[in-house]
């Protein structure tokens, strides 16, 4: 397995389950399952004892793998030097079963579906541009920016509304872009944490290819998830292009003058999403956007930034949901967090987060009270 | 070439006395100064063997061309007469082991040497090292080993420093900027004066920033603010580039303030003082030097020397006096950093 | 077996019981050296009626029982050595009260050291507890249960010595309560002024009851804090200079480290001084006793306090010492272990000999830290051994090493602190015969059964 070298460092002190002040327990499947094999420590040693035989591949330990949000606090507060290699060791692992074909049905489904019909929807890649029906948008043809917009944007109902959402920003404002519609591939970056390092690369090669033909060096991604796929992953293989989340071109975009405000009143907390957040560093451009708004009250969670908590669906649990339900779900645990600030508004900046978020919220029955919208979604309620 | 070698019939002949009369730390008058001096050449034991608290000045002072300082040292290392306790001695020494953990940059004829202060990585940025970064060297490896003059101990400068030379020698440089008094002293008199050759040329940082500061002329927008400069004891090793410090200040808009405590009349800024010495006499340096920083109006301190903004840094900004280092002075001259709240006059 | 998976299930929820072959391989063995052992259940619980139910079946079908915190003491005393139910307690980490005026924090037996440090700072910010430098997740009523040590020690005594109430479910399932919460529903006394019962649960490792609630006495916050660090390379004058300093009663904490690397620490005693003011002056006065208490060490050059570089210092303030953690992987290996017994100051030179000589005759990488307990009344030595987990052979002489100490302490007057099982045995047999007696008698009383972390403090 790649990363066997490091398994046996860790101590299990437990650093990595906590936020940086200790305030709360932030690993989402420690917070879940509260079995010390469901943390970050436990995985290590569990993964060290399966690779010595001392522990077998049994579904419960494909659960304590792939239920793994990934969403990397442990990589944060982790006190070892291998830490930044965290989340690289679970994904190898899961790489490993992958490999040796013993992985959860939800998994397999997955995979297979994205294998066989290019998403997870077993939906046709035709209508990967249907969510542009009854906008402007145009397919790129050599504009400045190309807009990525990933499957859940393409095809999940929450997540269409962000991407014409976003998408109407950007015609607002005069930016040079264009998509891909039909001809866009998934990104792969669940394929790559689910383990399937052999498809990923395929999806990746292909984009790359792809990219390079038609001459986008800008890519938008509507997805953090892509766009950490596109920044990390694609890099090593060899691709050149610039890469932009939509929130720092939002912000740009508003800091030139090209998005007009008039106000919109709301008390808002920002979700930080850990694809955007922990693993890209990007914690600004939200914030900034939120705050440009007259009339927001941009309100702070008690665990934000780096010790924000995941809302569940990393890892590949937003199409998996192996980490699961229930009223210590990560998500729910977020939506309570999102109450507690008095804020109306949960703003999030991933169309995944959205989706698990607004599930959250009905499962809390919080509906009444709160609502989740992505950040551009504000910014639209505030055009003038 | 710099002799340090000590003529103690000069001493005798001395009007002045200055070499320990004008010393910050002993009280001493013309008379007693020449005759602790004589004692001291002539191997006999002095006072000031036991309290000189290591400041270098006395090199400055001494205008016959005598050597007090290195005369004291030498004397003090075959007496076994300690400056600073054994413990603190050995921490020294420890930190200067070379460790194979040195890093080089991408070597040209011209390197800058941070020596051992791995903190300049994050200044040497920008338009002003343009010219040298990323060639430059950081390690023990590349340490000259003076500050062990601070507790009496040239042996062991002696014994690294041509281990030293060597390593610059083996990446074939023909000129080195140093970015500390001691490393340039060390190089530009220290080594020669022991009989070691140096196959480079030393150049002093203040030296290499003035000259930069004069091409990027264009850049640069006058701070006009009040600093007072923190003269670091090591900078008595190069007396003859301490009028850098106003040519750049001059360049930039900065006024140095007028003080007590500066040029010849600096004080040490206490950090030796409780190495050695203890409380007392560190704080009594320390809260003089404060006191006439803020009497003369400073806005700003500026540092040369990183072991003293270490030891001064977080006590003047509690007196309302922003620290900071000549490099990072010098960019924000040329608009690279920002003044950070502060308000110029 | 399934029956009482079931009943356990039934106790507890599905969700929080296993028996599963990764939770038993994870709950056989704690980060130290001690040979593991696999339970037959865990058990999360998370209310004290939850405990009362899983220990009265226990009790019923003779099962073993072991409480654990984070398990962090390294010497394996979670490891249900007789298999069992390992109850993991940190579901139960609820802070129920914090009263202000007495200073007392009431929590559940599951409350780790970091949640209370950071509830305390954001609600009370007047207020803190006696923190040590296990990691966060260890849990403050493991940590009396082993008479651990913290930042507060030097002042106040031994983390226990600060207790001042618990809630315990005994082998027979009842719950008890001691201290004042006994007869008032306040928690400021863990004892005075009636017999102290405190004494038949702390420091027994679970093997007479479990911690469910615990109260402990917080301190005044200080809005600052600073460290100072005096070195010497003479380890028979530290017992002196610590008495100096004691005498001063200006500072917070004093640990004593050696260590042989980075070469900034090689070859010297550190001894670290935290202390703490609301004001600057009060910060600068501190400082001032406690230097000019050693100033003759300083003359005679026998010692002086070092230039800490200020990116060192938030290493040092930190609460708890995340470096302590990583002392693991100094060898790439992930492990440490120490041995620390409780022994009189004036053994320090002996302790801080031992240990190089050790290192060096094992080959072993090593710290000597010493915590100072109380005004020098005893202090805990910690022969701390840094092994690669993926080298047995290390590991082996590694526990040699740890072997040799028990007995040098032994000899040397000081008693283990948080013993391994092999350990107890050897203070045991030391011990006064009646003293050991009234232990048997203690034992056999509160746990008839032998189900109560079986193993620990078993009087043959």
């Amino acid at each position: 397995m790649k990363y066997e070298e490091l398994v046996h460092r860790c101590f299990r002190c437990g650093y990595c389950k906590f936020t940086e002040d200790y305030h709360d327990f932030n690993c989402p499947t420690y917070r879940k399952f509260r079995f010390e094999t469901y943390s970050p420590g436990g995985r290590m040693w569990l993964i060290r004892a399966w690779l010595n035989n001392e522990i077998k591949t049994s579904e419960r330990f494909q659960q304590i793998l792939f239920s793994c949000a990934t969403c990397a606090n442990c990589v944060e507060h982790c006190v070892f030097t291998f830490k930044d290699d965290l989340v690289n060791i679970f994904v190898a692992a899961r790489e490993k079963l992958v490999s040796e074909g013993i992985i959860p049905p939800a998994v397999r489904d997955y995979l297979k579906n994205i294998y066989i019909g290019g998403n997870p929807y077993k939906e046709p890649e035709a209508e990967r541009g249907k969510w542009t029906e009854g906008t402007s948008i145009k397919a790129f043809e050599g504009q400045e920016y190309l807009f990525y917009i990933g499957c859940v944007g393409s095809y999940d109902e929450r997540a269409k509304k962000i991407a014409r959402s976003v998408g109407n920003l950007f015609l607002k404002s005069g930016l040079s872009f264009g998509i891909l519609g039909e001809k866009e591939h998934c990104d792969g970056n669940e394929v790559k944490v689910l383990g399937e390092a052999g498809l990923f690369q395929y999806l990746a090669e292909r984009n790359i290819t792809q990219f390079k033909e038609i001459g986008a060096k800008k890519i938008v991604t509507l997805d953090p998830h892509a766009l950490n796929a596109f920044k990390k992953h694609y890099r090593e293989l060899g691709a050149t292009f610039e890469v932009f989340h939509s929130t720092q071109i939002l912000a740009h975009l508003i800091r030139s003058g090209k998005i007009p405000l008039s106000s919109y009143e709301a008390r808002v907390t920002f979700h930080d999403p850990c694809y955007l957040g922990r693993h890209n560093g990007i914690y600004d451009a939200p914030r900034e956007i939120l705050q440009s708004i007259p009339g927001v009250e941009l309100l702070k969670m008690r665990q934000n930034k780096a010790d924000a908590l995941c809302c569940g669906g990393g890892g590949g649990n937003f199409f998996t949901d192996i980490l699961g339900g229930g009223k210590d779900s990560p998500g729910r645990i977020r939506v309570r967090q999102a109450l507690d600030t008095g804020a109306q508004i949960i703003a999030v900046s991933c169309p995944q987060c959205a989706k698990m978020l607004d599930d959250a919220l009905k499962a809390e029955n919080l509906t009444e009270r709160l609502e989740v919208l992505d950040v551009s979604e504000i910014l639209n309620r505030a055009l003038a | 070439m710099v002799q340090l070698s000590f003529d103690a019939h000069l001493c005798k002949t001395c009007p002045t006395g200055d070499c320990l009369v004008k010393c910050q730390y002993l009280d001493v008058d013309r008379e007693k100064a020449g005759e602790e001096m004589v004692k001291i050449s002539e191997g006999k034991d002095s006072f000031v063997l036991q309290d000189c608290v290591t400041c270098y000045a006395c090199e400055e002072y001494c205008k016959r061309g005598n050597h007090p300082f290195y005369l004291i040292t030498e004397r003090r290392q075959e007496k076994g007469i300690l400056v600073a306790p054994r413990a603190i001695t050995r921490q020294w020494v420890n930190i200067g082991e070379p460790q194979g953990k040195y890093k080089v940059g991408k070597i040209r004829d011209k390197v800058l040497s941070l020596g051992f202060m791995p903190e300049y990585l994050e200044s040497v940025k920008g338009e002003l090292f343009e010219d040298l970064m990323p060639s430059y060297v950081f390690g023990q490896e590349f340490f000259c080993n003076v500050v062990y003059i601070h507790f009496a101990d040239t042996a062991i400068i002696k014994q690294r420093l041509p281990r030293v030379i060597d390593h610059f020698k083996s990446l074939g440089v023909r000129e080195v900027v140093f970015m500390h008094d001691e490393c340039y002293g060390a190089f530009a008199s220290l080594a020669p004066a022991y009989g070691m050759e140096v196959p480079f040329k030393a150049v002093h940082y203040f030296e290499y920033l003035y000259q930069r500061l004069r091409d990027l002329r264009d850049k640069i927008r006058p701070l006009r603010l009040k600093a007072a400069y923190q003269r670091p004891c090591s900078a008595r090793l190069c007396p003859d580039k301490h009028h850098f410090v106003r040519d750049i200040m001059n360049l930039i808009g900065v006024e140095l303030v007028e003080r007590q405590y500066q040029d010849e009349n600096a004080l040490c800024c206490s950090g030796i003082l409780s190495l050695c010495f203890g409380y007392d006499i560190a704080h009594d340096v320390k809260a003089r030097n404060l006191a006439d920083m803020v009497k003369h109006g400073a806005q700003y301190c500026v540092f040369n020397c990183p072991a003293c903004q270490n030891t001064l840094g977080a006590e003047v900004a509690k007196m309302g006096i922003r620290p900071i280092h000549m490099i990072d002075l010098c960019r924000m001259a040329i608009g690279e950093k920002s003044p950070n709240g502060v308000r110029p006059t | 077996m399934k029956n009482i998976l079931q009943a356990l299930a039934d106790a507890v929820g599905r969700d929080y019981v296993s028996d599963q072959p990764e939770e038993m391989y994870f709950y056989a063995r704690d980060p130290g050296l001690m040979p593991p052992h696999q339970p037959d259940y865990v058990v999360v619980p998370g209310t004290v009626e939850e405990i009362q139910t899983v220990v009265r079946l226990a009790s019923r079908e003779k099962i073993p029982i072991v409480p654990m915190g984070a398990g962090m003491a390294l010497t394996g005393l979670i490891i249900p050595l007789k298999g069992g139910i390992v109850l993991d307690m940190k579901r139960m980490n609820r802070i129920l009260e914090v009263h202000e005026k007495a200073r007392y924090a009431l929590v559940e037996g599951g409350t780790s050291q970091g949640f209370l440090k950071s509830y305390l700072e954001e609600h009370h910010p007047r207020l803190r507890h006696s923190i040590p430098d296990s990691p966060a997740t260890a849990t403050i009523a493991a940590n009396v249960m082993i008479h651990g040590q913290g930042r507060l020690t030097q002042q106040y005594g031994f983390n226990s010595d600060m207790v001042s109430g618990l809630e315990v479910v005994l082998a027979s399932g009842e719950i008890c309560r001691i201290g004042s919460c006994a007869v008032s529903p306040d928690w400021f006394s863990k004892g005075a002024p009636f017999p102290d019962l405190s004494g038949l649960f702390l420091g027994w490792f679970g093997a007479t009851g479990i911690i469910t609630k615990i109260a402990v006495k917080l301190y005044p916050r200080k809005k600052m804090r600073d460290v100072e660090i005096f070195l010497t390379d003479d380890e028979e004058l530290v017992p002196s200079m610590i008495y100096e300093l004691t005498h001063t009663e200006m500072v917070e904490d004093i640990n004593i480290f050696v260590q042989p690397r980075p070469m900034i620490f090689r070859g010297n005693h550190h001894i670290a001084l935290f202390f703490t003011g609301d004001t600057d002056e009060e910060l600068e006065f501190k400082r001032k006793l406690i230097w000019h208490a050693l100033d003759p060490y300083i003359k005679s050059k026998d010692g002086g306090f070092m230039g800490i570089p200020p990116v060192m210092k938030p290493t040092l303030l930190d609460m708890p010492q995340k470096s302590v953690s990583r002392f693991a992987d100094v060898k790439k290996g992930g492990g440490f272990e120490y041995s620390g017994p409780i022994i009189l100051v004036e053994k320090y030179p002996q302790c801080a000999r031992k240990i190089v000589e050790l290192a060096a005759r094992y080959d072993l990488g090593y710290s000597g830290m010493a915590r100072i307990i109380g005004r020098g009344h005893s202090m805990m030595y910690g022969f701390a051994f840094t092994f690669n987990r993926a080298d047995s052979e290390m590991m082996a002489r590694t526990r040699s090493a740890l072997c040799e100490i028990s007995l040098f302490v032994l000899e040397l007057g000081g008693v283990f602190w948080k013993p391994t099982v092999e350990e107890q045995k050897m203070a045991l047999e030391k011990m006064d015969p009646n003293t050991r007696a009234l232990m048997k008698m203690i034992k056999a009383n509160l746990d008839p059964l032998g189900i109560m972390n079986p193993g620990n403090w078993e009087v043959a």
